[in-house]
């Protein structure tokens, strides 16, 4: 297990030497967005518009942060549970996408995706919503503002910590619950 | 008949949302401490790490422990011989959640189910009221966020299936559950009473401290495997694997119908936010 510094945007070499359980320190500017935020970026699309930021090498976090108290960028911001993007992520992957940030379990669609367009998906630690908010320097609502904490963010984050739970070689981190140990199987 | 104002609820209300969300109850902290030592994966130790940084950093900062600051859930002991002035008491608990998420830059995440349009001060509150004996306000509050809420289930087992069915479901539930809910997780079981009555149990159980005793032995007992049973799933802390996939387990049971045994399972995070209040 490497550790490796990347910048945004990401571009297809920096996803190819990545594998599971690679610690990522990212810089740059990622952007938020869950579940009704996609919902509307995927309708934009049907509709032929324009997205509220440029999808080639970009980063997804899937976050509703709370709100930032005087004198901080944001308030609490760690990740959501993914698999409720799962119905999104393979057609923004196929435009550019090229890292989702969550937690929890992907579907096959979406593994297939991540290999098709070199693309990985990072976990951050659930429930460290403060500790994760010191990674982020500067954050703006750029799109969708009447949805409150599920507005799009543009963020500009430091060394944000990320771990590879699904790399584009078809590799997953997470560990597969052992039910025989329990006389299940 | 004791008189409450509706404005103390109000306000005891607003301050159990903030401290809620801010302060890791002292038996989650300990329960952390107790599960890191047994871990030997260096992945397991180090959420053990960020964990104790992120209450230090929430308790040290103000923000909350964590972005989702739960729909607030509270049980309500009123003594019959106490009167809230001015208000219901649901009517106070929601004024009450509405100052504390606004004053403690909580977030709102309370919606419409179909358009979801945020209703923008996390109100409706989720409100249970007992009537009591005496003229005491017993408020407790749970934040209960949204991921290990999704991943809770209730079922209608049949009665021969008995504690080798309630088992196998919880287990299967947990398994199913992985990385998702952000374990390690504590289990709520409600057991008996009615289909709703099973899922109030469920949680109300998770009211009680981590590490305690339940007082019923029996329960005790079935508490004590079952959470060895769900730590040897081996889905770890955020389902990198290791030995701490819950910790802890909590059973309330009730009598039910001749035909039914109605289980519930209601996962909570490891961010086991409550906090209580006596008026």
């Amino acid at each position: 297990m490497a550790e490796y510094k990347l910048r945004t945007p990401l571009t297809d070499k920096d996803m190819e030497q990545l594998r599971v359980g690679d610690v990522v320190k990212l810089t740059g500017t990622i952007y938020t967005a869950r579940d009704a935020a996609h919902k509307r970026l995927i309708d934009l699309l049907d509709q032929g518009k324009e997205l509220p930021f440029d999808l080639q090498g970009s980063v997804i976090y899937y976050v509703g942060p709370s709100p930032a108290p005087p004198g901080r960028p944001i308030g609490a911001a760690g990740p959501t549970t993914s698999y409720r993007m799962d119905t999104y992520a393979p057609r923004l992957h196929g435009l550019g996408l090229k890292a989702s940030v969550g937690k929890g379990k992907r579907n096959d669609a979406v593994k297939t995706a991540l290999k098709e367009h070199k693309a990985v998906y990072f976990g951050a630690t659930g429930g460290a919503g403060a500790l994760l908010s010191q990674c982020i320097k500067a954050a703006q609502v750029i799109a969708f503002d009447d949805l409150g904490p599920e507005a799009i963010r543009e963020l500009t984050v430091e060394e944000f910590p990320l771990l590879v739970i699904n790399d584009c070689h078809g590799g997953e981190l997470y560990a597969q619950p052992d039910l025989a140990a329990v006389g299940l199987r | 008949m004791r008189t409450i104002q509706a404005n103390d609820v109000v306000d005891a209300v607003a301050k159990l949302c903030i401290d809620a969300n801010r302060y890791l109850p002292q038996d989650v902290r300990d329960c952390f401490a107790r599960c890191e030592s047994l871990e030997d994966s260096p992945a397991a130790k180090e959420i053990f790490r960020q964990l104790k940084e992120n209450y230090e950093l929430a308790e040290n900062s103000g923000l909350p422990l964590c972005q989702d600051t739960g729909l607030a859930v509270f049980f309500v002991e009123m003594g019959q011989d106490v009167r809230i002035e001015g208000m219901t008491p649901r009517e106070a608990i929601d004024e009450g959640v509405r100052k504390g998420y606004a004053e403690g830059y909580l977030r709102k995440s309370a919606c419409h189910p179909l358009t979801r349009a945020n209703t923008k001060d996390n109100t409706p509150a989720v409100v249970h009221l007992d009537i009591v004996h005496g003229d005491k306000l017993k408020i407790s509050m749970m934040a209960k966020g949204g991921g290990s809420e999704n991943m809770s289930r209730v079922t209608m087992l049949s009665p021969a299936q008995g504690w080798e069915g309630i088992r196998k479901f919880v287990l299967e539930r947990v398994a199913e559950a992985g990385p998702n809910p952000c374990p390690p997780t504590v289990v709520g079981i409600g057991i008996g009473g009615t289909f709703e009555r099973s899922a109030l149990l469920a949680k109300q159980a998770m009211l009680r401290k981590l590490g305690d005793v339940n007082p019923d032995p029996e329960l005790d007992k079935l508490e004590k495997e079952l959470l060895a049973d769900l730590c040897n799933l081996g889905i770890g802390p955020m389902g990198l694997g290791g030995k701490t996939t819950c910790l802890d387990v909590k059973i309330r049971m009730e009598p039910c119908h001749i035909a039914s045994l109605p289980l519930a399972v209601n996962i909570q995070c490891h961010s086991a936010r409550h906090k209580e209040v006596v008026l």
